[in-house]
This record gives structure tokens, sequence and C-alpha cells, in this order.
């Protein structure tokens, strides 16, 4: 085991651990909290360190866990070398943001909750960058989504920010979502989910058929996150946040995301027109519009977000454009712009901080009061606008020169130059103006503060980044060219190619274009002051924002509409609409398998015509008077002794015996309820909901029937060899329906009899078994004939469960239908006697017979624990008792108790229950 | 005989299907019951056709088909839970709400 194994999946585990200590220190003092968020970065730092030098040797130290290896999911993390720029970025920025929040937030604020959200961020970003598995990486993808959400809407008393931290979750989740698909297909394309293997493999992903669908989905995941246009508005929305998110979030690591992942995927995706067309296009679009849009943004935040989606879209046109060094210009300006930005968004959230204003309408000459300040920013902006000598100047030199050698566009290829000119020209107006009409340009204007500088602290990590960008821009030989190097080789999946790093190459176009961008610059700037009143501008109505809100609020109302119609309150419209979509369902589904039929048919017997002729008769008498419900009651209780008796001609016995008994009891059941609904229904449907009720159940019947008719008149492939040929040997009963129930399939019969309890229990809940009977209960006119034949029958019932439970195993019978029988045999006492009269015979508390039967069916399972088999398995033998000779003896026979008990607890519950109510002022119901 | 099972099958599904589409509470436990007649009959019968078969080993040379017959066996009790249940709720509805419209009150649609 190297290092590696264990730092690699510690760097990424720690944020999400590390997160709890700012949480348990909220109530310390804001530097204690400060610290104890810092040292997550600083470990993820030193634990970085020592496989650094394996890195910049070409290394990539890799582990991989497995996760759920059935789908592909590994926990698979590997540091190379465009993973370990991020990987020093995010943490290294990361302490700086930490460092300046400290001083940004104010005491008053939850502190604590801040860097909790920040540390579990930086976690995700962490595991992007880090992740070998391309689901792995969709994980954390997501995470970032949701951690940035709670960034962004951190001041959640804030409208602006809930709204914004909203849209950027539904732009960048719904990104990530496209970009699930697109992983899910590359993944299929390539056969692995391991993105070292997959960018290996880059010629066959780039001929397979799916390699368009899968690079759209993936893009589109990509240009959310990197806020391309058109999704890009939702960056400006999220400068709602406070300013240390926003410095984070749109320097180093969100947005960069998506520039990650098009880089990381470089070698297995680039190279077609189809990759230069769309990254290159989208990015030059995004360029050239954040650019312009960024001039005339009065807010500062708002200023820089726009100067942020145009440095995106120039990476992300420079990762288009298919050459080598263009790549390697991709990377380098990823680290400038992280630099430059950050520092620039920390200065802009120092000057809300100490003037109370961030609208450069009102602010102007704060040179005076804040020169420190104003120092670094200016040369922060000068970098942004890519001013000799500073870092931003060197990156862009290279997008020049890369601009000019494209060679896909053909005839047209001027455009590009063009294109990359006119953004540097409003590039550098926007820096322009934000330098002049901040620090200079007249005095400010109705501040709320008089302007003054920050805390010593709160410059520290301006003053850090401005200096790298200095470095790097004096000294780029020295400071990035190693991590250049390595980075962008791993851009191109090959070493990377020779570059020259300097500030001077001579007198050549891409200077030229610089200077023409300088020069443009300065005076688009003067002349939009002097000539369009730059100040008085109003933003148009079609900004994205706006066309977001719109789209939004009209899809929240026509859900709305779309429910108001489907859930208008009417449980009958609701039923109908259910049996309407199924049977469309159904009906599509079915009309494919049509199909002539197969066997010869049975001939019609003179039983089964008279039964079918009772059942329709029957039938149809329900349904007619169905208003009149004492008859339609007594028809249905005919159609269910036919269906019992159907299932008797057709060899099953064991149906036949518990539907008859379940008919019984449902009757009963039926006719006690009876006692509190009103006697007649009045007609109150309209005749054309009767018309389509009349469809619906007509339709039904056709499908229904249909249906049985297509498996009558197929052949029948039956999976019951395997119990007719062991349920005698294996399950020790010759009464294979019986051993099915309690024994291949004891488990489904164990849940089914708790859904049966659990129905009973409902039952007992909802109507109040505890209450005591009441008057009126017992019948108006009691019958002592039935009384006393029901006492007589009683015992006579009871021994007939006994025996019918007993031959179960064997002959038709068993624990269900036994415990139907002897149900509704004290059905009938209750029935004949009345309430109270049974109720001061029959102590039984059915819970506890119910509970109690649930309770030795579980146990009977369980005991075959003791026995080291699986639950429920069971054991028989044929044990020899003198006087009564073999005795078949199965554990299933237990098991079966355990099922009589349930059944009789139930329908003894139910049936007490309901007969324990009294209707509340009507009179007892009387037959007429 | 198919046709005859079939069509058996097909009414009391339309029976069903209609009487649960009635505005109150008790035509709509009625249409549950049709409801699961028609559905164990149509499972029962997946598994053929078959006279004077029971599938009870030593008595007869073939038998019918018995997985069929457990569920459906299992499904005519829990029905019967079901059934209660709902009449149990129909009562409560009846004595909470004064009325025995599904949807809890006179005469909405």
């Amino acid at each position: 085991m190297t290092f590696a194994d264990i730092a690699l999946p510690v760097i990424v585990a720690l944020p999400f651990i590390g997160a709890v200590l700012p949480a348990l220190a909220a109530r310390a003092s804001a530097n204690r909290i400060a610290w104890a968020a810092a040292a997550v970065p600083l470990a993820i730092l030193a634990l970085l360190a020592p496989m650094l030098p394996e890195v910049f040797a070409g290394g990539a130290p890799r582990i991989s866990l497995e996760w759920l290896p059935a789908l592909g999911l590994n926990f698979s993390l590997r540091l190379d070398g465009l993973a370990m720029l991020f990987a020093l970025l995010i943490p290294a920025i990361g302490i700086l943001i930490i460092l300046y929040a400290r001083y940004y937030l104010s005491s008053d604020e939850p502190m604590g909750r801040f860097f909790v959200a920040l540390l579990l961020f930086m976690g995700a970003m962490m595991g992007i960058v880090l992740s070998d598995n391309l689901l792995l990486l969709v994980i954390f993808w997501e995470l970032t989504s949701l951690t940035s959400f709670l960034l962004i809407g951190y001041w959640s008393d804030r409208t602006d920010s809930r709204e914004g931290a909203r849209m950027a979750l539904a732009v960048t989740g719904t990104g990530g979502l496209a970009l699930l698909g697109g992983a899910v297909l590359l993944g299929h394309i390539a056969g692995t989910y391991e993105i070292s293997e997959i960018l290996a493999m880059g010629d066959l992903i780039r001929a397979s058929d799916l390699y368009m669908p899968a690079l759209l989905l993936i893009l589109a995941g990509a240009f959310t996150k990197s806020a391309q246009f058109p999704f890009h508005f939702w960056l400006p929305a999220a400068m709602a946040a406070p300013t240390p998110v926003s410095a984070y979030l749109h320097s180093a690591t969100m947005v960069k995301a998506g520039l990650f992942l098009v880089a990381r995927l470089h070698p297995a995706l680039a190279g077609t027109d189809a990759w230069f067309f769309l990254v290159g296009g989208f990015g030059l679009v995004t360029l050239v519009f954040g650019a312009y849009a960024a001039m005339f943004k009065h807010d500062l935040k708002g200023l820089l977000a726009y100067s942020t989606i145009s440095h995106l879209g120039l990476i992300m046109l420079l990762l288009g454009m298919n050459t080598e060094l263009a790549a390697v210009a991709a990377v380098f300006h990823i680290i400038n712009h992280a630099t430059f930005k950050a520092s620039l968004f920390m200065a802009a959230g120092i000057i809300d901080h100490e003037t109370g204003s961030r609208d450069m309408r009102r602010l102007g000459g704060l040179w005076r009061y804040m020169p420190h300040t104003a120092v670094l920013a200016i040369i922060a902006a000068a970098s942004m606008a890519g001013v000799p000598l500073l870092n931003g100047f060197l990156s862009k030199e290279m997008f020049f020169a890369e601009a000019l050698h494209v060679k896909e566009l053909g005839a047209v290829g001027w455009i590009l130059p063009l294109a990359a000119t006119a953004a540097g020209v409003f590039s550098v107006a926007y820096s322009v103006r934000f330098i002049h009409d901040v620090f200079f340009n007249g005095e400010p204007k109705a501040l709320q503060k008089t302007p003054h500088e920050p805390p010593r602290w709160m410059k520290i990590p301006v003053e850090i980044l401005v200096a790298i960008c200095l470095l790097v821009g004096v000294l780029p030989q020295l400071i990035v060219r190693p991590i250049l190097d390595v980075a962008s080789g791993a851009v191109l999946g090959v070493p990377a190619p020779d570059y020259s790093l300097a500030i001077w190459h001579g007198f050549n176009l891409p200077l030229l274009m610089s200077v023409v961008a300088l020069a443009g610059g300065v005076a688009v700037y003067m002349s939009l002051q002097k000539l369009y009143r730059l100040h008085a501008h109003e933003t148009g109505p079609w900004t994205g924002h706006r066309i977001f809100h719109g789209l939004h609020t009209g899809l929240l109302r026509s859900c709305a509409a779309a429910s108001a119609w489907l859930a208008n309150g009417s449980l009958q419209r609701y039923v109908a609409v259910l049996v309407g979509v199924s049977l469309l369902v159904g009906f599509v589904a079915f009309a494919q398998q049509i199909d002539p039929q197969q066997q010869t048919l049975l001939p019609v017997t003179a039983p089964a015509a008279a039964g079918w002729l009772v059942l329709v008769i029957a039938t149809f008498v329900a349904v007619r008077r169905h208003r009149s419900r004492f008859t339609a009651l007594i028809a249905t209780g005919a159609v269910g002794l036919v269906v019992s008796a159907i299932f008797a001609y057709f060899s099953a016995p064991d149906l036949a015996l518990t539907q008859l008994v379940v008919e019984t009891a449902s009757v009963i059941l039926l006719v006690l309820v009876l006692r509190f609904l009103p006697q007649m229904s009045s007609l109150e449907t309209l005749l054309r909901q009767r018309v389509r009720d009349i469809g619906l159940a007509a339709l039904s019947g056709v499908g229904a029937g249909g249906i049985a008719w297509w498996l009558l008149t197929r052949p029948h492939h039956s999976i019951s060899e395997y119990f007719l040929a062991n349920s005698a040997t294996l399950g020790g009963g010759t009464n294979v329906v019986n051993v099915i129930l309690v024994d291949f399939r004891g488990f489904d019969t164990l849940g089914e009899v708790t859904v049966l309890a659990v129905a009973a229990l409902g039952v007992m809940a909802m109507l109040g078994a505890g209450s005591a009977p009441r008057e009126g209960t017992t019948p108006a006119s009691r019958s002592v004939m039935l009384a006393k034949s029901a006492q007589i029958l009683l015992p006579a019932a009871l021994l007939t469960a006994l025996y019918i439970f007993l031959r179960g195993h064997n002959l038709p019978g068993g624990g269900f239908i036994a415990g139907l029988v002897a149900g509704a045999s004290g059905v009938l006492l209750y029935v004949a006697n009345g309430i109270a009269w049974s109720e001061a015979r029959l102590r039984f508390a059915y819970r506890s017979l119910l509970t109690g039967g649930l309770g030795i069916a579980f146990l009977t399972g369980a005991g075959s624990w003791l026995f080291g088999a699986p639950f429920l398995t069971s054991w028989h033998s044929h044990p020899h008792i003198p006087l009564l000779g073999e005795i078949p003896l199965a554990t299933a026979v237990a098991f079966d108790v355990g099922i009589f008990l349930t059944v009789v607890g139930t329908i003894m519950l139910v049936l007490s229950t309901l007969g324990r109510l009294s209707p509340e002022g009507d009179e007892p119901w009387k037959p007429s | 005989m198919e046709a005859l099972v079939a069509s058996v099958i097909g009414i009391l599904f339309a029976a069903g299907v209609y009487l649960v589409l009635r505005a109150r509470t008790f035509p709509v436990a009625l249409g549950l019951t049709f409801l699961s007649y028609g559905v164990n009959l149509m499972l029962f019968v997946a598994g053929g056709m078959v006279f004077d078969r029971p599938p009870i080993i030593g008595t007869r040379e073939a038998y019918s088909d018995p997985l069929p017959q457990a569920l459906v066996l299992t499904a005519i009790v829990i029905g019967f839970g079901m059934i209660a249940f709902f009449l149990a709720l129909a009562v409560g509805a009846k004595g909470d709400l004064g009325t025995d419209h599904v949807d809890g009150r006179e005469g909405s649609r």
C-alpha cells in the first residue's frame, strides 16, 4: 500500500468530515471558526505535497475501491497533471477565501454555517477533479450544485439571494442530469466508466454512432456549469451571494468545473468537427457576448460576472480549437483567470464593505480614500485587460496567436481573429471602466459610509493573488512552466508540445492585436462615457434572467392549471381518469399481441351454460338495481356463489371452499354496514356521466375478457412441475395448494396474513373497538329458533373447522379455510343472539388472537434458525406413536396454526367491531 | 367453454368498473367485490381449465396447476380484508361527515 492509496481517499473525505469543525466551533470567536475551517484545506495541501514529485515526473497515482461494481461505479481517484492543477488551486484559493470571509462576514451572521457549506463545496470540487470514474464524477458534480445552492443562498432572508440560488440549482442541476445521460452513453461506448481507460479509447469513441448524443449531453452539462451562452444568466443572478462565495465559485471552482470536464474528456472526445463547432462555437459566442454585456453593467459584481462569463467562453473556445497549443493556452488561462478574478471579486467586496455600495454610478474617486486597495485592484484589472508584464497578457497573447491558426473555418477563417480582437477591445473597455469609474471619475455620490481602507488582514489574500499575477507575468518560465507542462499534457493525452513562455516574442500579429485591443478598449470606454452617457444605460427587456423567470412562472402556472383540471376534488373523476388511462395503455400494449388462436377449444357443457346464465343475470341485477342496495347485495352474493362453483368445477376445491366462506362473511359484513348507510341511492349522476361510465365499463370488460380469451386459447406453460413433484417428499403433504401456501411460498403467506391483520387492526382503529356495546344493538325481534340452533351449531362448526384444519395438509382444507369457517360460525352466534349476549359469553380478546396467530407464524419461521436453516424452512417426519400408529407431522402445521388464528381473529374483530356500533339517530334496519 | 369463461370475466370487470365509478360508497364496495371476482377468476384460469383433477397427490394421474390456486386463495382472503377496511372507512365517513358520497360532501361533482 502506497502513500497515495491512503492520501487520495482522505483528501476527498477530509472536507466532508472536516465540515463539522466550524459547526462545532460555531459559538467560538470568529478567528477560531476561521482557523477550524482553514485547517481542512491546509491538511489537503499537506497531503498533496508528497505526491507532487511523482506527478511532475509524469506519473499519476491512482486508487480504486469497489462501490457498486455491478453498475461500473467505483470509488476511483487519480491524480494526474490536470487533477493536480485543480487540486492545488481549490484548497489554496479556499484558504485565501476563508481568511477573507473571516473579515467580510459581520459578527452577527452565522459564520459557522458559512464555513460548513464552503467546506462541503470544497469537498465536492475535490471529488470532481480527482475522480477517475465517470459516474463518481457525476455524483460529485451534483454535490457541487447542491452545496453551491447553500452558499449562494447564504443570506436566506433576501429574495434575490434565494432566487439566485434557485436559478443556479435549476440550471446546473438540469445540466448535471444531461451529463449523467452523457456519462452513461460514454460508458456504454467504452465498456467502462473508469476515466483513465476511457481516455485511451478516443478513436473508438469518436467512431461510435453514439458519439454525437454523448457529446451533446456531456457538453450540456459543461456549458450550464460554466455559464456558456445561452445558459449564462444564472451566474449574474448568483452575485446575490456573499462576495467570498462569488470570489470562490466564479474564479477557481464551480464555473471551472465545466471547463475541467471538457479538458478532462479532451483526449476521448476532441478532434472532430463537431467538437470544434460546438465547443469552439459556444465559447466564441460567450466570449464576445460576455465581454460586450460587461461594459454596460453598473454593478461592480455584475461587471465581474459578465467578465467571468466572457473569460469562460475564451477558455472554452481554446479547448474547442483542436490544436495542442490552444489546449496549453486554455490551461494557462484557467490559472490566470483564477488568480486575477478571485482578487478582483475580493476587491469589489472590500469596496462594497467599506463604502456600502457596488454601484459604479455612485462610486468614484476612491483613489483618495483607499489607495492601497486601489493599487491592488488596478493591477488585477490590468491583468484582466491583458496588459503586458501581467499573467493575463501572456495567455491572451497565446489565444490571439492560436486564433490566427485555425484551419477548420477555411475561407471565413478571418472571423475568429476579428472576433477575438473585438472581445479583447471590450474586455479592455470594461477593465478600464472598473478602474476609472471606481477609483477616479469625480467624487463618491450619496454613500452611506465614508470610504476607508479595510482591516489589514482582509487585504492579505488580495495581495497574495496580485503578487502571483505579477510573478507569473514577469517570470512565467520559472513559476508556471512545470505545472503547465504536466497539466496540458494530461489534457492532450500526450506530452505537451514545445511552446515559448515569454513576454516578448518580437513584432508579430498577436502583438498587434493586443495593441489594437488596448488602444481600442480605451477609446471605446471614452466614447461610451462621453457620447453614450454610459451611466444612463438601462437593461433591455430580453435578458436571460427574465426569460428564465417567465418560463419558470409559466411552468408553475400550467402545472397549477393542469392539477386544477385533473384534481377537482371529485373522486369519481379520478377513478374515471385512472381507468381511462389504464385502458389506453392496455389496449395499445395488447393491440400488437393479437394473433390467431392455437388450440382446440373445450366443448360447452350444460352445467357450465346454466352457471353462466345465473351469473350473467345476477350481475345484471346487481348493476341495474344497485340503487336498491339490499337487492344488489343479494345479487352480488349469488354471483360469489357461482364463482365458487366455477372454482369447484375446474378442479380447485380449496378455492371453492375459501370463496364460499369468504362470501358468507362478506355478505354478513355488508348487511351490518347497511345499517349505517342509506338503503337507497338517489339517481344523481348526469346522463352524460353515466354514458361515460358505461363506456369505460364496457371497454374494461372487453379488455379483460380479451386478455382472458387470449390466455385461454394459447398453450399453457406451467412452472408448477416442481411443486407437484416435491410436495409430498419435501413438504410432507399431498395437498399441493396447501403445501405451497405454508411451505414452498410460506414467506408470501406470512406477508399476506400480516396484511390481513393490519386491515383488521385498521378497521378497529377507525371504528373504535374499545367502546362498550350500546343500547339497541340487540336485534329488534330475536329469533329463538335461530338463537338455539346457533348454540347447537357452534360446537359442530368448530369441530368442522378443526377437521378441515387437520386434513388440510393432505386434502382440501387448511388454516385459511378452517379459520374462515370458525370465524363465520362465531359470527352466526352474534347474528342470532345480539352483541351484548355474545360478548358476555365469548370473552375472547380478538386482538390477542390475531397478534398471537401472527406471533406463532413468525416464531415457526424463526425456529428454523435454531437448526441453522434459513427462515421458514420446514421439517417433517412420520413418528410412530403407540395406539395411534404413524402420524404425519410437519412444522408447517404450526405455521398453519398461526394462519388459522390470524384469520379467525381478523374476521371476529372486523365483524364484532362493525356489529357493536349503533346507528346514531336511526332506527335499526328491518327488512321490509 | 373458453368463450364462456372469458365472457364471464369480461362481464365481472365491466360490472365492477361501472359500480366503482358510482357516487356512493356502498355501490363502490360492491364494485370492488365484482372486480375481485373478475381478477381472481382471471388469475385462476391462467393456470388452464381442467376438469376433475384437483392437485391432491396420489389421487389422479395428472393434476391441475396448483400455483394459481395458491395465489388466488390468499387473494380471496386479502380481498375480504380490503372490503372490510373499505367498509369501515365508509361507515366512519358517514358518521363523521353525515354523507355516504365518495367525495365526503353532498352533491359535489
